[in-house]
């Protein structure tokens, strides 16, 4: 019997379970093991170690029978609380849905489940995925397994998908699914020390994954390593004609392009993205990370992205009015909370304290700026005129690929982790500028990945982010595995909870 | 453009949040931190620019317009705060 089996990427499990040196149930009696252990991550929020041991034990079945099993086959995951799972409680971290347990699956978890999956249990984020911090969640923080130095201060393992993150930093799982709007993948991938990738807008089925704007959102694999990344990503996407935008193009087998070879490539270094006031050792991870890709062979060209600045401003019209929109839904009808009414009260007091009891802050106040944005008088200033930069973002991106570029280098965040409750005084614009370097490759609707690059001098995980083409998953993924090896990060958070 | 008290009551009346009088002082002041923030966007040349409307250069998929579901009362019933005889209930609408 071999001990730590949690710890395992995705690849070695596969391999291992294939020559039978291992079983999913061995797997899977680990991961829960460390579940239970990890209360204090808050990353786990709802446990379905019963639903896990029945598929695990499928899965051995499928690993025994003639066929080669599917490379997902009997590996344990955790799923962020986003996915409706059908039977299990769903709540996007609100309490507006609390009690919910959808009656279907949704499309990703469904492809991770054929392909022979196991589900841990779902995990923490920001409720209906607004927020940075995973503080807005009504489950309470998730935090982050990593600490500065000896120092016992709580940080936070970023958000929206800041279960996810923590889960899979902490090895309590072997991977994780997350969905990123505006960096809610790449950037707690980056304050945890694990990879994430947000794939092609139409890659992967937003068919039951709670919507939050519904042309931005995309779901993606949070893993240990570009490979598991690859491997998991195969599994979650494909055409799903339950999904209008979802798009009708073949799979790549994503693992099979990881050659690590990268002579040649051209890699952009967007100018837009040195920001004032950037830390020195940010700008180092950067600098380190052109080097390192430069001496794998990569052609670097300086590039610029001139609407770069005006990405956040944008994103906070378009998710908003979105959200607004997505979220009428929630009325205290059909699904999830409704508030206890005093006598005489009618619908509209059901629906206005509904959701006033059951949103959230955060939610409230992006769900009215959303209200605003597309209320007779300014839609054409604020929404249209979004809708135009948004254009334009996008057209900033589309020429540097047509003029030959196939990926683009950034940092992934401004900043490592920061504390829980540090940013409780700021204004909510200090907390949306984490997503400053992300939330572009979500407006033009294109691949992006965050991998571990480096510590800072507090001994904290800080990421580095590649661009790709779009629908070019397999190429970004390959020079994202050039950079994983020549960055060599190895560092795990010490074990404290 | 700032917002005062009485549009920040209208928008929450809009989107159907209940926000008392005390607490709309703070909300106009958030919004209009916000809506400081998206004003740069007055700075961006837009002329000629076509609004997006979708990401990618496809078109939406259609499908027939036929039933392709059914039969499924208890089942959508099944996560509603109060349901009756087959119906959701709400308090009364029509006196």
């Amino acid at each position: 019997m071999m001990s730590d089996l949690n710890t395992l990427t995705i690849s070695e499990a596969r391999d291992k379970l294939r020559a039978g040196e291992i079983t999913s149930t061995e797997l899977t009696e680990a991961c829960l093991d460390q579940i239970e252990g990890a209360g204090a991550l808050g990353a786990f929020v709802h446990d379905t170690p019963d639903l896990a041991r029945a598929q695990a034990a499928r899965a051995d079945e499928r690993l025994q029978g003639g066929e080669e099993a599917p490379a997902m086959c009997g590996i344990p995951l955790g799923i962020k609380d986003l996915f409706c799972t059908k039977g299990v409680a769903s709540q996007a971290g609100s309490a507006i849905l609390k009690g919910f347990k959808p009656e279907y699956e949704s499309t990703v978890t469904q492809n991770l489940f054929d392909a022979g999956s196991v589900m841990l249990g779902k995990l923490n984020m920001d409720e209906f995925a607004m927020g940075s911090s995973n503080e807005t969640s009504t489950y309470g923080n998730a935090v982050n397994p990593w600490r500065r130095g000896n120092d016992d201060a709580a940080l936070t393992p970023g958000g929206s998908s800041g279960g996810s993150a923590s889960a899979v930093a902490a090895d309590l799982c072997l991977g994780a699914t997350g969905t990123d709007t505006g960096g809610s993948i790449r950037q707690p991938a980056a304050f945890t020390g694990i990879t994430g990738i947000k794939p092609t807008y139409g890659r992967c089925s937003r068919w039951g994954i709670v919507a939050f704007a519904s042309s931005l959102d995309q779901a993606g694999p949070m893993t240990k390593s570009v490979r598991d990344a690859a491997i998991m990503l195969e599994a979650m996407s494909g055409y799903d004609p339950k999904d209008s935008t979802s798009a009708n193009l073949p799979v790549p087998n994503f693992e099979a392009m990881l050659t690590g070879d990268i002579k040649g490539k051209v890699i952009g270094i967007p100018r837009e993205y040195r920001m004032d006031g950037m830390s020195d050792e940010i700008e180092k991870l950067w600098a380190d990370g052109t080097e390192m890709l430069k001496d794998a062979g990569a052609i670097i060209r300086d590039i610029s992205l001139p609407h770069t600045k005006y990405a956040l401003p944008t994103y906070y019209v378009i998710a908003p009015a979105e959200a607004s929109s997505n979220l009428a839904r929630y009325d205290g009808v059909r699904y999830g909370y409704r508030a206890k009414l005093a006598q005489g009260d009618g619908i509209t007091e059901m629906y206005e304290k509904t959701r006033a009891e059951g949103f959230g802050p955060e939610v409230q106040r992006r769900v009215m700026v959303g209200t605003y944005v597309l209320s007779a008088g300014f839609y054409d200033a604020y929404y249209n005129r979004a809708r135009k930069v948004r254009a334009l973002i996008k057209r900033d991106f589309d020429e540097v690929f047509a003029d030959g570029v196939d990926a683009i280098l950034t940092p992934a965040t401004p900043s490592a982790a920061f504390g829980l409750g540090e940013m409780a005084q700021a204004d909510p614009v200090a907390m949306y500028l984490n997503d400053v370097f992300t939330v572009t490759v979500n407006l033009a609707g294109l691949p992006g990945i965050s991998i571990p690059a480096g510590l800072d001098r507090q001994g904290l995980p800080l990421g580095l982010q590649l661009i790709g083409r779009p629908w070019e998953e397999g190429d970004l993924l390959n020079c994202a595995y050039a950079l994983e090896a020549a960055a060599g990060f190895v560092a795990k958070p010490g074990k404290w909870w | 453009m700032s917002i005062d008290l009485e549009t920040a009551a209208k928008v929450a009346k809009l989107a159907r949040i209940r926000v008392e009088p005390d607490a709309l002082p703070a909300l106009a002041d958030e919004f209009n931190t916000i809506l400081g923030f998206i004003e740069q966007l007055n700075e961006v040349d837009v002329d000629g620019i076509e609004p997006m409307v979708s990401v990618s250069p496809m078109r939406l998929a259609r499908r027939a317009d036929v039933v392709t579901d059914g039969d499924q009362q208890a089942a959508i019933l099944s996560n509603a705060p109060d349901a009756r005889e087959g119906f959701f209930a709400v308090p009364k609408v029509v006196e």
